[in-house]
Order: structure tokens, then sequence, then C-alpha cells
């Protein structure tokens, strides 16, 4: 006489159904509906800023180009800034939500666990030394600090046996960060010029930003994304812990180093050319979660969407905000702090 | 049957009074403040005008032509070594109260954030009002209390937890760090540049007014954590386990974090915010006694051991510059934060 | 003899949620009293509000004829003592060491160390057995060690009323049947009443001098085991048929489960 099994079957891969969106095809449509906000985020970082310029106008410089000043504010300036702005938020994005899958930790993020400090003090480091402003040179140094931070991390804090709780693992992280910071700022101080240079930098500020940044760090966050995109499934697997993930048959060391290989690519490049911003990495990851649950295939993907539409808004909002700019990175700290406030407030310390 | 006590317990009978202390920690104590009369004494001698030790003795009985050396070593460097390791040690207690509280070697003030709101206080008096030394000093104390309200406020949920106020400080730091940032970005270079020196603590020109707050604040506060370290140690059981014993858990954490917050702001407010004290050197009084969890007066003394030594270091390291004392114990901190980090990973890889 | 710890109509929860409401027990004197009753049903929520670590936002506890928030914290403590589900040991700490600090509620700021205290704590450890751990690192010793120590603490306090938050969770069973083997010695050596909530029914079966069963924040039996142990009350409560037959060794009521038609 052989008997069934109780009802609750477990489906490999696919987390139970939560959020928002209970089926595939409301995961769909809302998937695709993110890419609105998105959109209405391009126009108004083209548009707004120190001159608001007529939407009329901002289509005529886009199509004509032309050398009066509004055609060069629109084409030299935000058209990079607008592109920036899109590619370092889908990066924090992606490397946040990677972080959390792999560290199964809902408070990790790059900002918070040093990885963005790490890239920024290589870059000062490189700059102080060589003297070499140069992002095609301090980039390279900018993944070397992102490395190592994230090696960091990922040593001390990944969850389970031995592992570090999630508070443990975010007060390293902002341990690390602080002294990361202090020696970066220790360098700035040495040098007056220096310091000016990078105190906009500091916080992460899309101003000035220009072709060049954009295109020295475009590739870097296009392999990136794509290698952060191969990830989805293997990563659902690791979160279940690794004993279920191996049972599984998902490949956890490959896992494990792709991820890592995933964010430091992302956040070197995101941090070569914004400096550090952080919060984002662990708000969009939350606000995707809340509309389609914690499966990581529909996850990654909004990351392409959410994540650069607030990175646009607060932008925007750092352009409107203040007589003179305020940049992203405080903006994004105003937003995303009391955020975590909220998050940390809603749920049973245990739950996390 | 004393042979029952804790290995290292001694026990002190005065008619029915009896105290018991802890002989290891006691001698670390001794050990160090005995470093700390040695490395002051070395730290009288250095300076601008080298100074020899019997030069000072000199001066002391009675020789007039010695004027000028007393008047060096009672006016300027003096005062220095003693408010850095009074700093020191109130530095370290802070410390060792967030770190007993929050059970977490790492749930430090510097870290949690109570520092930095100290330092939006500061940032507010300087660029905003406009002020001086002691004008920037209350803008500190007030920066740090308010912010350390906020916190627990926030952190306040049917009582505090200690994970819920560390995430919650960290957060409440993020938003001040970007107040921070956003005030020297908005002023001009020069005076952002000099307000951001300030952010890396410095004992320059420290005379013997500027020591008075500290230890008037260690004169008060002191007393008090002795009379409740013992409710502070029960407290490190577990709140259950603590309730049981008959220990008030959350007014216990309330007197506890106001101490801890007053000690911490009343320094940075007198020298400007110095990292890496708070959180190192419980622990490494801690690893020294032996003791289990933390304990206060072992930390105290090494902090103010720590604090004066790095001032040594910051005054002769690039001689005759001086680098503010904050980044010589940043740096120290994050040596210790690296070897933290690689006992972690050894006891995750084993 | 009146009743040394009574939760007179209480009403207990967290947050917006009410677990147990207006509800009233009286813990016979010098009794061991075992609550059990099935996941969420309580039982843990109505202990801790016995030992005063929750607060009824209605009716109230009653320990020796008063109300026990009219009690200084450190009076409750020398009368009531309290053996959590999870305690912390702080890091490095020895065994005697964490004992001692069960000495606290009799302790007082020039009053740190007392002969008293010493033959409380080696009382306690001699009862416990974890004696000659004295001087061993907490962090080094089992599961089941570690959970005597835990009791040690507990009986150092030297409290009339005891009460145990699931005990005997994680020990193997011949550390759960040594610590109840324990805790009947202590009863039965008189002058103390002991309050458990525990997990396994025959256990409490057969332990218990009274038994409370909890069902959904409510008591729906109490009473000596043999009087209240039947097949329809572990059916109604637990949701189990089983039949009740008497234990050979203890002669108290042992419950059988029934056969399942998915088994063998």
């Amino acid at each position: 006489m052989s008997g069934t099994l109780d009802s609750t079957r477990v489906t490999p891969g696919r987390p139970a159904a939560s959020g928002l969106a209970r089926t595939t095809r409301t995961r769909g449509i809302l998937v695709a509906l993110s890419v609105i906000p998105l959109v209405l985020g391009i126009i108004a970082s083209l548009a707004i800023g120190s001159g608001d310029i007529p939407l009329s106008e901002v289509w005529r410089a886009l199509t004509q180009g032309g050398t009066d000043t509004t055609a060069l504010l629109i084409n030299d300036y935000r058209v990079p800034r607008t592109i920036l702005a899109v590619l370092v938020g889908i990066a924090l994005g992606l490397a946040g939500a990677i972080m959390q899958a792999l560290t199964r930790n809902p408070l990790a993020e790059p900002g918070l666990l040093g990885v963005n400090s790490g890239a920024f003090l290589a870059v000062v480091i490189s700059i102080a030394i060589t003297g070499n402003a140069d992002i095609r040179n301090f980039v390279w140094w900018s993944f070397l600090g992102a490395a190592v931070a994230a090696a960091i991390v990922y040593l001390v804090g990944s969850r389970g046996r031995g592992g570090a709780t999630p508070v443990r693992l975010v007060l390293t992280g902002v341990a690390l960060t602080a002294v990361l910071n202090g020696v970066a700022y220790a360098f700035t101080l040495t040098n007056a010029d220096i310091f000016d240079r990078i105190r906009y930098w500091q916080s992460g500020s899309l101003q000035s930003r220009t072709d060049d940044i954009v295109a020295g760090v475009l590739p870097f966050i296009v392999v990136g994304i794509l290698v952060a995109l191969a990830l989805p499934r293997a990563l659902n697997a690791v979160a279940l812990g690794d004993d279920v993930a191996i049972a599984l048959g998902a490949r956890v060391a490959s896992t494990r180093v792709l991820s890592i290989v995933a964010v430091t690519l992302l956040c070197g490049a995101a941090t070569a050319a914004a400096g550090p911003i952080g919060f984002l990495g662990l708000m969009a990851p939350y606000v995707a979660r809340a509309i389609v649950g914690p499966d990581q295939r529909w996850i990654l993907p909004l990351m392409l969407t959410i994540p650069p539409t607030i990175m646009l808004f607060a932008d925007v909002l750092g352009r409107v905000i203040v007589s003179s700019e305020m940049p992203v990175g405080v903006v994004t700290a105003f937003i995303g702090a009391p955020l975590l406030i909220v998050l940390m407030r809603r749920r049973r310390v245990a739950d996390l | 049957m004393t042979a029952l006590l804790p290995r290292r317990s001694r026990v002190l009978r005065v008619g029915r009074a009896t105290l018991r202390w802890d002989a290891r920690a006691a001698l670390v104590t001794i050990v160090v403040a005995v470093a700390v009369l040695l490395v002051g004494a070395l730290a009288l001698t250095l300076g601008t005008y080298p100074i020899s030790l019997d030069q000072i003795v000199a001066s002391f009985t009675g020789d007039p032509d010695a004027d000028g050396v007393r008047r060096i070593v009672l006016e300027w460097r003096l005062p220095r070594i003693v408010l850095t390791v009074i700093a020191g040690m109130a530095l370290a207690l802070s410390g060792a109260v967030f770190q007993s509280i929050t059970r977490n070697p790492l749930g430090s003030p510097d870290i949690i954030g109570f520092n930095t709101g100290a330092y939006t206080g500061a940032l507010i008096t300087i660029l905003v009002l406009g002020a001086n030394y002691v004008g920037t000093a209350v803008g500190a104390l007030v920066g740090g209390l308010v912010t350390a309200a906020i916190i627990y406020v926030f952190a306040w949920r049917g009582g505090v937890q200690g994970q819920r106020l560390i995430v919650i400080g960290i957060a409440v730091t993020a938003v001040l760090q970007a107040v921070n940032t956003w005030l020297i970005l908005s002023s001009k270079v020069e005076l952002a540049f000099g307000a951001a020196s300030w952010t890396a603590g410095s004992f320059n020109e420290v005379r013997w007014p500027s020591v008075l707050p500290v230890a008037i604040a260690l004169a008060v506060i002191i007393p008090l954590l002795a009379v409740f370290s013992r409710n502070l140690h029960v407290l490190e059981l577990g709140d259950d386990a603590a309730r049981a014993l008959g220990v008030r858990a959350e007014g216990t954490r309330l007197i506890f974090v106001v101490l801890g917050v007053c000690l911490t702001a009343i320094v940075t407010a007198a020298v400007g915010p110095i990292s890496f004290v708070a959180l190192a050197a419980p622990q490494i009084a801690r690893w020294l006694a032996g003791s289990a969890g933390v304990s206060l007066v072992p930390s105290a003394a090494v902090g103010g051991l720590l604090v004066l030594g790095s001032d040594v270091i910051a005054q002769r390291v690039i001689a005759p510059g001086q680098l503010p004392v904050g980044l010589v114990t940043l740096s120290l901190g994050g040596v210790y934060l690296l070897g933290l980090l690689a006992l972690q990973a050894r006891k995750r890889l084993t | 003899m009146t009743s040394p710890l009574i939760a007179s109509g209480v009403t207990v929860g967290y947050d917006d949620r009410t677990i147990i409401e207006g509800l009233t027990l009286e813990v016979p004197r010098d009794s061991f009293t075992v609550i059990i009753g099935p996941n969420a049903c309580g039982k843990s929520t109505l202990l801790r509000s016995l030992a005063r670590l929750l607060p009824a936002s209605d009716g109230a506890v009653i320990l020796d004829g008063r109300e026990i928030a009219e009690y200084r914290s450190k009076e409750v403590a020398r009368r009531l003592g309290l053996l959590p589900q999870t305690s912390i040991a702080p890091d490095g700490i020895t065994v005697v060491d964490l004992v001692s600090r069960g000495r606290f509620p009799h302790q007082g700021l020039l009053r740190q160390w007392s002969a008293a205290d010493e033959a409380a704590i080696v009382a306690a450890m001699t009862e416990t057995s974890v004696l000659e751990l004295a001087q061993r690192s907490f962090d080094e010793l089992s599961g089941g060690q570690r959970q005597r120590v835990w009791v040690a603490m507990a009986l150092a306090q030297e409290t009339p009323l005891l009460l145990l938050d699931e005990p005997t969770t994680y020990l193997d069973i011949n550390h759960q049947l040594e610590l109840l083997d324990l805790f009947a010695a202590l009863r039965a050596a008189g002058g103390r009443t002991l309050v458990a909530v525990l997990h396994d029914l025959n256990q409490a079966a057969r332990y218990a001098s009274h038994l409370v069963v909890m069902k959904a924040g409510r008591i729906v039996a109490e009473g000596a085991p043999a009087d209240i142990l039947t097949a329809e009350l572990v059916d109604d409560v637990f949701g189990v048929a089983c039949r009740i037959i008497d234990d050979p060794e203890s002669h108290t009521p042992l419950v059988v489960p029934k056969m399942r038609t998915h088994q063998r």
C-alpha cells in the first residue's frame, strides 16, 4: 500500500508565488509596464535641469544636432548624463539583487557592505599616485578595489553554518566602509586640489559626466549585465541554502564565482563613473520583491527598469530641489535610509 | 570553599560588605596604567622644543631658569596628555557599553552612528552659524544627543532590540552623512576644507579649559557606570534571563544608552570625531584580560593608552607636521578590523 | 493553602494579536504543573505572562497574594525563577561564572559575594551534576550539559517558584529524562512549586502532578493526568486518534497513537 506524500510539492527553482503578481501573466505585464516610468524618467532627465528646456527643443536637439547652446546642453551634457544614470542604476540594482541572493540577506547591498567604497578608494589612490585622471585607466583600479571588498564580504558574510547573521554582516560592511572611506578621505586631505575635485564625486554624482566617461564604462557594464542575467535560476537554488542547492543540482561554486565577477564588474564600473552611490542596491530589489516575489528570474530583469528609474528621478530631484545641485548619491541616501528604517520596523528582527 | 570561585576572582571583605573582582583584569588594568604613565612621560619630552626628563624634573624642584620649561609642560603638554588619556577612557567606556547592550563586538557608537550626529551639529554651527570653539562643541554635543534620541525613538517598538538599534542607527547615520556631505558641498571650498578637517579629530592646541568638560563628564558618569555595571552584565544573558533575574531590561538599556552617548558626544564635541577607539579598545581589553563579555575598567585603561599612543604617533610620524589623531586611530582601527575579519573568515573556512 | 501563582482573567498578546483572553489558572502549591498543547496554543505565552515577561492587557498575575506588578523587580526575582527558552552566554564565560550570575537578586552593590551565595551555587551545581564542569568554558560544553548549566543558574536563584519554558527541547532522550527526574526530585524535596511547558504528552503525563491542557488560547482541561487524560481529549486538542493505557513503569496514563492508513 503506497501512500502519497502530503500535498505541498516542491518545484525546483520556483519559489512560492508571492508579491502582488500571482500569475506569470500578471508578472509579465507588470514588468512590461515598468518600462513606462523609465521612459518618463529619461524624458525628465533630458528636459529638466539648470534651464528647463521645452520638449520640442529636446527633440530637435536629439534628432537634428546643431551647435547652439540648447543642442550642446542636451547632446553633450544631458544625454551622456542620462545614459550614465541608466547604466549606473542598472549596474547597482543588479549588483544589489545578486548580493542579497548570494548572502541570503535582505540587507546586503554594495554601498552598505563596502564594495563601492573599496572601488572608490582604489580610484582615489590611483589618481593620487599616478596623477592620471583618465577613466580608462582608473576603471581597472576600481575593479580591483571592488573585487577585494566583495571577496571580504563574501568570506565573512554568507549565512549558514558559521556565517554571519544579517545584522552582523551589515555591521562588518559598515565598519569596512568606514575604514575605506576614511582612508580615501585621508588621501584627499593631502592635497587641496584633489580634495576639491573629489568632494563632489565622493558622495556619488552624475554631474559633468561626459561621453568619454560613458564610453569608458559601457562595455564593462554590458558584460556585467550579461553575466548577471545568466544567473537567475542558479541564484534561486542557492537562496534555499547550500545543501538544498546542491541537492537540486545547482553548481554552487561556479554560481558564486560568476556572481562575484558580475558584482565586481558592475560596481567597479558604476563607482568609477559616478563615485560610490549607496542604497540603490537595497531599494530596487526590495521594490521588485514587493511586486513579483522572491523569484530571481523576475527580479533580475526588473533591475533593468526599476533602479535606473529611481536613479533618474533622484538625479532630477537633485537638480531642482536646491539652487546648486545635490549629488545623486545624497538623494539616494535620503530616500533609501528611511526605507531601511521602515524595513527594520516592519519585520520581527528574527525574520530577517 | 573558595576553591569554587571562578578561578581568577578575588573577594574583599570589609565588615559585612563584600566586593568581588577579577584578578587578571585588575592586573591588566594596572599594567596598562603603568604603560600610560610611561608613554605620558615620553610625550612630555616631545614637541617642537624637545625637553629632556631631567629638565622637567628640575623645573619643578625650584630652578628659576626653568620657568619656560615649566610653562611649556604645564600649559601645553600636560593638558594635551591628560585629555588624550581621559578622552580615550571615555570613548572606550562608551564602546564597551554599546557592545554589551547590542551583544555584538561591532556594535560600537562610531559605527552605529552617534558620532555622525555630533559632526552634523558641529557642521551646522561652523558653516551656518559661524561659531567658534565653544559654539562648535555645544553644537556637537547637542547634535550627538538629538541623533541618539532619534535613533532610539525609531528603534522603539515595544522595547528596543539590539539588532534593530544597530541597523536603524546605520540608516540614520547614512541620512546624516548625506546631510553632512550636502552642508560641505554647498559651502565655499576653504570653509569646507576647514570643516572637513575637523572630522579627523585633533588634539592640537589643547589647553586646560578643553580638558575640563571631559573631565567633569567622566567624573559624573563613571560612578553611575560603576553602580549599574552589574545590571549590564546580567543584561548580557538575554532579555528574558535578565528579567527573570530582576533586571528591568528596557530601563537598564536606556540608562546605558544615555551614558554611552554622553561620553562619546562630549569627546567628539571637545576634539572632533576619533574613530575606532570605541570599537577596538573593549575587544583588545577583553582579549588581554581573558574575560567573558565586555569589562569596563580594563576597556577604559586600554582606551586611554590607545588614544595617548595614537596622539604621540600623530605628532611624530611626519614631524614637524602633525597628523590629525583621528587619522591614526582610523588606520589602526582598519588594521584591527582586518584582523577581526580574517579571524572570522578563518572560523568560517575551518 | 493558597496558590503561590495565579493568572486571573489575563489577556495577553503581541503587537495586534491576542493570544490568550480572560484566562484563569491557579498553580497548586508544591506541584509539578505541566502545560501542554499543540503549537501556537498559547502555552509559552501563558508561561511568559506568569513570569511577567509579557504584560497582561487585562486581568492580573497574582504572586504570593499580591499583584505581580506591585513588586519590585528584584523582589519578584527572589520569589520566582524562570528558565527561558533561549538565553545567551557571553563569549568565553566559565560555567561557575555563569551560574553565579543567578545570585543577582540576592546581591547588592556592596554585597557581591557571600557565603550564602557560594552555598547556593554549590547546591545548584551539585543537583544538576555540573559541579565537575565548574571551571570549564561554557562554549565547550555539549547541548545537554549546557541546558543543565542554565538549570543550575535558575536553581542558584533559590526561588520557591520555578518556571521552565520548554526545558527539554533539543536534548536527546537520555538528557530529557535526566532533567525531568531532576525536576521531580526538586519537587519531592519539598518547598518548591514547578511549572513547565513541555512538548511530549507522555513525559507530561508521567511527571506532572497537575496537568494543564491548552488549545487555541484557552485551557480545555486541568487536573491530575490520570483524571483528565482521555482519548477524546487528545483527539480534540491534538487531532490524534489514540488509545490510553496504563504505563507499566509509572502507572500514569500512556498515550498510544492509533495506526494511520498511510503506515505499513
